[in-house]
């Protein structure tokens, strides 16, 4: 028998029209500072065997001062931390628009785990299953772009354009053309194809965008000569804007005799419509981690793919896989590039894309482009519906858009950074690393074909919620996050010398000694 | 059928939402893609396997053809170790909030940003260095960007770089350095140690790695750093962060950068996906502005007692300055980052000097049971986790084991095979290995015959 | 952060009477009778109130202090603020105010640690003749955009940006930015082109948050070291460069040991025996100043019958590279530059411009435009130019002759 007193009613209320997120807050401290001494997390095996004296020139002179704690409580720290997280697994997450997040099939973290304890220069006979997923991977991927051959090696979208910029530099200096010491790009290509053809010595020539917010072809015609080495271009660009003379940009760097390489970081938009290699392009990448679904992992381990065509596959990093039609074997390309990294390629991540596109084929790999397409479409249509976003350039878009909030943020005074740190308070991501910075107050969001129209509908409500709140009461936006793990963080010691703390001994000794 | 990853791929809610837009199809969508670029047929893709379960099936039977360390007895190094991985690692890196996260902001995000900051503050403290960057690709990558980042703060375009380090090292710091800066390579003593000839004031940096490729630990570090100082370069050494429960830490004898791979804390061989690179330096700012990746600090929030984290002097990275930038950022291997934080706080300060000591009893207990039947290099040297033999034929030798159910070790030549040995490995294991070994010195003819014999039964 | 700080207001209450009434601009009390005839009514009063609202509420702790009456006073108290006043001379009569009120009012308030001031180009222009007698002393300053032109970098995005910018002042961090004005003259008969006046030191946008991206002022990034740093790299020995004015140009002498000038035209070289090199790695050894803020005959004489190159930078919003603040790169001098050669390529070898890609950016696809006075010359400089906008990093951009690009 149940005295109480009632004080609610059945049926329970329909939801709000926005979730009630609150983000977990552990009020965790420091790993230090949960420290005893004497406490283990995990024991070590005995030696067995008699110990080895150490002269003093290489002996450790003091105990590290790591922390101190059982395994419980390492257990629960980190299992706190990462509380205090949100991934694709948990979140809409359209806002990290060029980095393509989308669902990571859990069955597929099984295949990469059944490569865990496997020693990467076991010997070819003890590893034909994880040789034939790379030959199969690498044909797939070939198929894809179009291009003879493709290296699995790069750990992600940014070690792949430097493997290609690599492959670049020894094709021209294996031609006798080592004074071409320029690469094209244009500003809304990836940065990274810049900053790494500069890692490589190359002078960059980057193309702004014209009137119709597509790179000015006019100025390539201009840029273009002796001293070219390649054009490294990104299409559609980080604005989402496909250029309709891609072929003809190709075909004005070979007439200069230089190399097109294409940066497929954004492909998810177009699976199965159009090949780089069609394009003319010689050289192309891949992020898996974006394209094919592997896990972002909060930044790593990725994996990137270079595809080239026939007179680049010489100088492909080694090695790459070989088949005989009965056996995989290893083999280094004539005039490879060598290793941009070691060993063969982040295994568990080509075994993770593996399985993805086998789950889907070539079927699903368009429904995948249509849906990823559509989904940007309709997720555009909602948001521009939002006073004071908007999309600059009166352009179609493939799988994402670069917005702008200059007209909210104009009149309201709230930045766009503003806006992303409140989104978050409704259980979004929203990310501002939108360089170049071109596009005043940018959002990019990239909604991939991993979410359903109420997931997009939802998003686009936040975004217009937030929006009204920033014309209402803008100090309220800007004070922002309030149902977050911690509140708002003032940077301003993280570029002061005398204050920033990289570490914890660095904190210790400058604010707390 | 609606494929379970494509929730708007059911015809009735594209059909709305195609509506709610205006268009006619998705086809409007790819107006400005032109005809000759479309591709006028399906891609020629095996067909799928939408069921998971037939997925699974798929999948087992090529995973299925593979031999792991676990089922062979494995003696593989170089470069990847077979450390023993605590549970509680892959617990924390299979956390779907960790696995599936990538860039959020220092709120939504907060707990990637401290289990980093966590991480790099735990490796400071095995470094005894104040700055530790959020791992970059690998062990290679770190000595690459490391050397670059010596040359930018001296001003100067040449480095001598350690022989005994792996080729495959070599051919990446080549590649990397190219075309700008030349490399200079001091030559491996008797000993096992790296002898420097000559050096002069037109050197960046010397690159010293201990314990080098062939397992020995380098023991005049701190002649080296005063050599390198005489001369205004830095000295740059690559150390597995495993070792340094027992060894010295680079900075105690003066290393200005130290860097290397941390797939030794913490993270499974992965068929070499396990890499992750470290840089760390002290908090000396014109060093500090030379780092391309990022770095993690302690920031307040408008809440006392609360922990915020930022970016570290953000204009450094490509983010902010594109061509400005030195070298680039991008994803990498954060992940393993965070294991290897998880790592070092189960095994704190006394784990890790255990660890140590185990490894270097093992290692010496393995060098003494093979002595017996083929030669070790170097005997005299200090070793940790790896030794060379030499033998009359590593690929013979090899086979043979391999016949055995054993991983030998990694062929460096013709003639020299380098043997790993860590705290995984029982004092059993190494006298099977070293059983083994003998008998296929002993029956050279024997093994080299059973070795054919089993190639032509998998052909 | 909270108080300490004292932050000075200046209204020009008659900026952007103008552009209400579809004069383009409002300098002289002629224009602003006109436009007051045509029913405008003053903004700027209401824009400034704007900034101190948005500045109050983030730092409540703020003395404000300003001139009486329109010029400052009843902005803030439109913006429900208190303040204290100072009372400048005044000269004026009548309700119209002056440009030397303006000049007398920022004399006034030198005291402050940061001064806003509601206006446009015309109003910088006065705040910076003012600034430039104050020496040493002035404050820093920072624009509330309020007028017709506002293409000054010294002004914030926005009424409500030049707010939280003010409230994020630390009192220290400033950066440089350049004043310019369009020649309303010329503007009111179509021919549009900004001039240099000169740079004001205005408050370093701060990161505002997290990501601490570009922050709310119209400053731009601190570049102008990078885009130096490559032009020298490119100097070659025996070759005379013209460094036309700019705080772009100046950073080229800065990188190469030597005052040039802001506002001037000045020709340098490599010093004898100096190499580029020895100029980027060494920091500032390699450079010789030929001549500083020559005249067009200065210029023609040093450039005549000897390998030279001129370097500009793009002066304001609308892309004007020549003509503008520079007329003594003239015909002749380009003319003589050019050697007889035509054409883009020979073009691309004697004529360097400097920009930022956001500059460019800026731009949103427009030309870059030059309008030297002779139409022929502007017509034959049409094609596309080398825009070096960072160390070793560079776009090809397209310029074409004003007279072109304004028809009709």
């Amino acid at each position: 028998m149940n005295n109480a007193e009632s004080f609610a009613e059945l049926p329970v209320a329909p939801k709000p029209p926005l979730r009630r997120f609150h983000q977990a807050r552990w009020d965790e401290p420091i790993i230090f500072e949960l420290s005893a001494p004497g406490r283990r997390g995990v024991a070590v095996p005995e030696p067995g065997a008699p110990l080895v004296e150490l002269p003093g020139s290489v002996r450790r002179a003091a105990p590290p001062k790591l922390p101190e704690l059982a395994q419980l409580h390492v257990l629960r720290h980190y299992l706190r931390l990462s509380q205090e997280n949100l991934g694709v697994d948990l979140n809409i997450d359209v806002g990290q628009g060029t980095c393509t997040m989308k669902y990571s099939p859990k069955v597929n973290d099984r295949f990469a785990a059944a490569v865990a304890e496997v020693h990467p220069l076991q010997h070819d006979d003890t590893v034909q299953g994880v040789l034939e997923i790379y030959w199969r991977l690498e044909r797939m991927l070939a198929e894809i772009s179009g291009m003879s051959r493709v290296s699995l090696q790069p750990g992600s979208g940014s070690a792949a354009i430097y493997a290609n910029i690599a492959m670049i530099r020894a094709y021209h200096a294996a031609r006798g053309e080592g004074h071409r010491d320029q690469v094209i790009t244009t500003m809304f290509s990836h940065p990274s194809n810049a900053a790494c053809a500069k890692t490589a010595g190359y002078e960059v020539v980057t193309l702004m965008p014209d009137a119709d917010g597509l790179p000015d072809i006019e100025a390539l015609r201009a840029a273009v000569g002796p001293r070219t080495a390649a054009l490294m271009i990104t299409n559609p660009e980080d604005t989402g804007i496909f250029n309709p003379r891609i072929r003809e940009f190709v075909d004005l760097v070979h007439e200069a005799g230089g190399l097109a390489c294409y940066d497929q970081a954004n492909a998810n938009g177009i699976l199965g419509i159009t090949r780089a290699r069609d394009a003319g392009f010689d050289l192309c990448h891949f992020n898996l981690h974006k394209t094919f679904s592997t896990p972002h992992a909060c930044g790593g381990p990725a994996a990137g793919a270079c595809g080239v065509s026939e007179d680049l596959a010489p100088f492909l990093p080694g090695p790459v896989v070989a088949f005989d039609g009965e056996s995989y074997r290893l083999e280094t390309p004539p005039a490879s590039i060598g290793k941009v990294r070691p060993f063969l390629g982040v295994t568990p991540n080509i075994v993770r894309a593996y399985a993805w596109i086998m789950a889907l084929g070539a079927e699903g790999l368009r429904q995948v482009a249509e849906t990823a397409v559509l989904n940007n479409n309709y997720l555009m249509h909602k948001v521009l519906q939002i006073p004071g976003a908007s999309a600059p350039w009166d352009r179609r878009r493939v799988e994402q858009v670069r917005y702008s909030w200059q007209e909210l943020s104009e009149e309201t005074g709230v930045h766009s950074e503003e806006i992303g740190v409140r989104a978050a308070d409704f259980g979004v991501h929203y990310w501002t690393s939108h360089h170049p910075y071109v596009v005043p107050e940018p959002f990019t969001l990239e909604p991939t074909e991993s979410y359903s129209k109420e997931d997009l509908d939802e998003y686009a409500a936040i975004l217009a919620h937030v929006a009204d709140e920033a014309r209402r009461d803008p100090e309220f936006v800007k004070g922002a996050p309030y149902n977050q793990t911690v509140h708002k963080i003032d940077m301003t010691p993280l570029d002061d010398p005398k204050e920033w703390a990289p570490t914890w001994r660095a904190y210790v000794r400058k604010h707390l000694s | 059928m609606t494929h379970p990853y494509i929730p708007n791929a059911e015809p009735g809610v594209r059909a709305e939402m195609l509506a709610a837009i205006g268009a006619s199809g998705v086809e409007e969508f790819y107006a400005d893609i032109p005809a000759d670029l479309r591709l006028d047929r399906p891609l020629d893709l095996p067909a799928p396997l939408v069921a998971e379960r037939d997925l699974v099936r798929h999948m087992d039977g090529l995973l299925g053809r593979v031999t792991d360390t676990e089922q062979a007895l494995s003696f593989l190094g170089h470069g990847c170790y077979p450390h023993y991985v605590p549970a509680v690692c892959d617990e924390v890196n299979s956390r779907s909030e960790f696995l599936t996260a990538y860039a959020g902001e220092p709120y939504e995000d907060h707990g990637r940003f401290q289990a980093l900051f966590e991480y790099v503050s735990m490796m400071g403290e095995l470094l005894e260095m104040d700055v530790v960057n959020v791992p970059t690709y690998d062990g290679f990558q770190a000595a690459g960007t490391a050397l670059r980042m010596a040359c930018r703060y001296t001003k100067r375009s040449k480095v001598l770089v350690s022989g005994a380090i792996s080729g495959d090292k070599a051919s990446k710091l080549r590649d990397f350095l190219a075309p700008d800066i030349e490399i200079v390579t001091a030559p491996v003593g008797e000993g096992g140690e790296v002898e420097v000839e000559s050096f002069d004031d037109s050197y960046a940096a010397i690159y010293l790695e201990t314990p080098n490729v062939y397992g020995v630990v380098e023991t005049r570090g701190r002649e080296l750093a005063d050599l390198a100082h005489a001369h205004g370069a830095l000295l740059v050494v690559g150390a597995d962060p495993i070792s340094l429960g027992v060894l010295a830490p680079p900075a105690a004898y003066g290393a200005d950068i130290a860097c290397g791979d941390i797939q030794s804390l913490g993270i499974h061989q992965n068929h070499g996906g396990g890499q992750a690179g470290y840089i760390a330096t002290q908090d000396h700012e014109p060093l500090v502005a030379e780092f391309p990746s990022r770095l993690f600090g302690i920031a307040p929030t408008k809440v006392p007692g609360e922990y915020g984290f930022g970016d570290v002097f953000y204009d450094r990275t490509s983010f902010a300055h594109r061509e400005e930038g030195k070298e680039w950022v991008g994803t990498a291997a954060a992940l393993w980052g965070i294991t290897a934080g998880v790592y070092l706080a189960l095994m704190g300060p006394q784990g890790m000097r255990e660890l140590g000591e185990t490894i270097l009893a093992r290692t010496r207990y393995a060098m003494d049971a093979l002595a017996g039947a083929v030669t070790v290099l170097h005997r005299d040297a200090i070793h940790f986790r790896e030794f060379a033999v030499e033998v009359p034929s590593s690929a013979a030798l090899l086979a043979a084991l391999r016949e055995q159910g054993i991983y030998g070790g990694v062929p460096l030549d013709d003639r020299t095979v380098l043997v790993c040995v860590t705290e995984r490995h029982s004092i059993a294991d190494i006298d099977r290995l070293a059983a083994a070994v003998a008998e296929a010195v002993r029956n050279p003819a024997d093994a080299v015959q059973n070795a054919d014999v089993k190639n032509q039964e998998t052909l | 952060m909270t108080g300490g700080l004292v932050v000075g207001l200046v209204v020009n209450p008659v900026a952007g009477l103008g552009g209400a009434a579809g004069l383009k601009g409002s300098d002289g009390a002629d224009v602003q009778r006109a436009a007051l005839a045509r029913g405008a009514t003053p903004r700027a009063g209401e824009r400034a109130a704007r900034a101190v609202r948005t500045l109050l509420s983030r730092r409540p702790g703020v003395r404000l202090v300003t001139v009486p009456g329109p010029m400052g006073e009843d902005g803030v108290r439109a913006a429900g603020a208190g303040c204290d006043l100072v009372h400048p001379p005044h000269a004026g009569p009548g309700s119209v105010t002056t440009a030397e009120d303006t000049r007398r009012a920022v004399r006034a308030l030198a005291g402050v640690d940061l001064l806003l001031f509601a206006g446009g180009d015309g109003t910088a222009r006065d705040v910076l003749d003012a600034v430039a007698g104050l020496g040493g002393q002035a404050p820093p300053v920072l624009g509330i955009p309020a007028g017709v032109k506002v293409y000054s970098g010294c002004f914030a995005v926005s009424p409500a940006a030049a707010g939280f910018l003010a409230a994020g002042f630390d009192g220290r961090s400033t950066a440089e930015a350049e004043v310019v004005d369009l020649d309303e003259e010329g503007y009111r008969r179509g021919a549009v082109g900004p001039r240099l006046y000169g740079s004001l030191r205005v408050p370093a946008a701060r990161a505002a948050l997290s990501g601490r991206k570009t922050g709310s002022s119209g400053t731009e990034p601190a570049t102008a070291e990078g885009i130096a740093r490559e032009v020298v790299a490119r100097m070659r020995p025996g070759v005379r460069y013209v460094l036309g004015p700019g705080a772009t140009t100046r950073a080229v002498g800065r990188a190469l040991g030597l005052a040039t000038t802001l506002l001037g035209v000045d020709v340098v070289e490599l010093a004898p025996g100096g190499t580029a090199e020895a100029a980027t790695g060494g920091g500032s050894a390699g450079g010789r100043l030929v001549a500083a803020d020559v005249s067009e005959a200065e210029l023609l004489g040093l450039v005549t019958g000897r390998p030279a190159v001129v370097v500009l930078s793009v002066i304001g919003g609308q892309g004007f590279v020549l003509g503008r603040g520079n007329q003594q790169v003239s015909p002749r001098v380009l003319a003589a530059v050019l050697g007889g050669r035509r054409g883009g390529d020979a073009l691309g070898e004697v004529l360097v411009v400097l920009a930022t890609q956001q500059k460019l950016a800026a731009l949103k696809g427009r030309p870059l435009l030059a309008d030297s006075g002779d139409d022929d010359l502007d017509r034959t400089l049409r094609g596309h130019v080398r825009v070096i906008t960072g160390y070793r990093e560079s776009t090809i951009y397209r310029m074409c002759a004003a007279s072109e690009e304004y028809d009709g």
